[in-house]
């Protein structure tokens, strides 16, 4: 919106717009400045919160603007001569009012509330706010963050997107999820608004054909969505990717993942006992989220082995189930780890079950050392375990090793592989000191199942 | 004053909470009488308060500024928290 002339914005308990008030006033008797805004009244308050004021006195014409009192200034952007005579050459002015803590929120909502489409749920006086929240079974058992409007304009202001924007159609009930809805359920889960791009990304990704949410959460089997984070925007949103990194404490991997569950609990309607059947569950359907070590990893990041470019910041869905280490602290060859991987890797869901289950494998930088050093990429490792768990179908048929589990005799004269060509993914992540790795296991691959989603994070 | 929150869910259902199951028996219960201010609904629900506390059971009257209105979510919350149960009289 352009006004003709200039347009000046100033609060009373500014002494410097105090200074310059006679200079506005003359300004205003030349026809100069045609509208002044006053902060210290409603009106004042909502033109300057609309004009994103940050400093008063400031003056606007079209889209320029000049800030503070500056005698050259003002009467080159005025086109007067000889203004403020006996004040001081230049006084820097004061914060706006729509700035100030506190009244920010609640402008914010006064001005710019009406864009919310979410139902507004009131909560009595002596209602106790967390209770109140589980109440309503809104939450996953722990507390969540009462996701006020000011919360969510607030959370809203970390992504370009509209409020309105569809983001995904989230199962189990197939609800159209809007941009501001991933805002509220964000808010509950603790996201800071520079989050709200990753989790976004991540409902979006949990909600294609491919990843297959759906059935992901109604399954009896343990596993949830895990989320892995690449590119600048783990470090640029403080990513855990080192100490503990699959553990608790850092506030971005806690609510990341934690939103996720919040939008398929609340706007999917997913609940346990309801559509998700899992027999045992595990810890991390509450939240599993953890950003990739590529500054410190011997390969390239997951990411980049999807396909996007180094630069890209992105997130890769998961099926998996919780983790579960792997210990070698003797193998300093490459050849001899692998074996320790092999292993480990074979007791994926049951060691006489082939194909059927992926794993996303997280090496600890001491065991990626070793890998360096040998000289071994993430292709090879992978061809190299591919041989070591290559197993005879003898070994694998039901009543081998008097067990009853297995691969049905017809298919014993065979070997099978442990995992499908693309079933194994590797992530470079952990604390510094450590010979470990850890595997976390997947659910049913493949077009019948879960196939692991790389999408790219946009603002 | 009242806080507004905005709904998580896929709204596909009321945003009130579901009721609770009907006790099998009043006994050791204690009854809410909502007066909604119709004209003579205390005169209803004065008999109502005699003849449940002649059965011995606990009575806590409440009630709504206006018949108009909805009740407000304060006093929804009070009786929940003070009352088993809740008879609300329509009289007219």
């Amino acid at each position: 919106m352009t006004e003709p002339g200039v347009v000046a914005v100033v609060k009373r308990d500014c002494p410097t717009c105090a200074l310059i008030e006679p200079v506005l006033q003359d300004l205003v008797a030349r026809g100069v400045v045609s509208t002044v805004h006053r902060e210290d009244d409603d009106d004042g308050l909502e033109a300057s919160w609309h004009l994103g004021i940050e400093t008063v006195p400031t003056l606007i014409r079209g889209d320029e603007r000049i800030v503070g009192w500056s005698r050259s200034q003002w009467e080159e952007f005025t086109g007067v001569s000889g203004l403020g005579d006996g004040l001081p050459d230049y006084q820097p002015g004061c914060g706006s009012r729509t700035a100030e803590p506190g009244l920010a929120d609640e402008l914010a909502v006064r001005f710019n509330g009406s864009t919310l489409r979410s139902r507004r749920v009131e909560l009595a006086e002596l209602e106790d706010e967390a209770e109140a929240l589980f109440d309503r079974g809104w939450t996953d058992g722990l507390p969540v963050v009462a996701p006020t409007e000011a919360r969510v304009l607030r959370m809203l202001s970390g992504t370009s997107r509209a409020p309105d924007e569809i983001v995904a159609v989230v199962p189990p009930d197939l609800v159209e999820c809007t941009v501001e809805k991933v805002a509220v359920n964000a808010v509950m889960a603790g996201c800071r608004p520079e989050y709200l791009p990753v989790v976004l990304t991540a409902v979006e990704a949990a909600c294609t054909e491919t990843f297959n949410i759906h059935g992901l959460l109604a399954t009896t089997y343990f596993s949830g969505p895990v989320v892995v984070v690449n590119g600048p925007i783990a470090r640029a949103i403080g990513m855990n990717s080192g100490v503990n990194v699959l553990g608790q404490g850092n506030r971005a991997n806690a609510t990341i993942g934690r939103a996720l569950q919040l939008v398929i609990r609340n706007v999917g309607g997913g609940r346990p006992g309801g559509v998700d059947r899992a027999t045992l569950g595990n810890p991390g359907k509450y939240t599993f989220c953890y950003a990739e070590d590529e500054e410190g990893s011997p390969w390239e990041p997951l990411s980049v082995e999807r396909g996007l470019a180094a630069d890209a910041s992105a997130v890769t869905l998961f099926a998996g189930e919780g983790p579960r280490g792997i210990v070698d602290q003797a193998s300093r060859t490459p050849d001899s780890l692998a074996r320790s991987f092999a292993g480990a890797l074979r007791t994926v869901a049951h060691p006489k079950l082939p194909m059927a289950f992926d794993a996303l494998v997280v090496v600890a930088p001491e065991h990626a050392r070793v890998f360096r050093e040998g000289g071994w990429s993430k292709s090879r490792l992978r061809e190299e375990l591919t041989a070591l768990l290559t197993i005879d179908g003898g070994e694998l048929v039901r009543g081998a090793g008097g067990c009853d589990e297995g691969i049905p005799e017809a298919l014993g004269s065979a070997s099978w592989p442990k995992f499908r060509p693309d079933g194994l993914l590797f992530v470079h992540a952990g604390g510094t000191a450590g010979m470990f790795s850890a595997i976390i296991g997947g659910w049913i691959n493949g077009e019948t199942g879960s196939q692991p989603v790389t999408q790219e994070v946009k603002g | 004053m009242t806080r507004v929150v905005l709904d998580p869910t896929g709204e596909r259902s009321p945003s009130s909470r579901q009721r609770v199951d009907r006790p099998a028996s009043l006994d050791g219960r204690t009854v809410a009488l909502l007066d909604i201010s119709k004209a003579r609904g205390d005169k209803f629900l004065d008999r109502l308060a005699q003849l449940l506390e002649e059965r011995g059971l606990r009575v806590a009257r409440f009630r709504k500024p206006t018949f108009a209105k909805v009740a407000p979510v304060d006093l929804k919350h009070e009786i929940s928290t003070k009352c088993d149960v809740v008879i609300e009289a329509l009289a007219d």
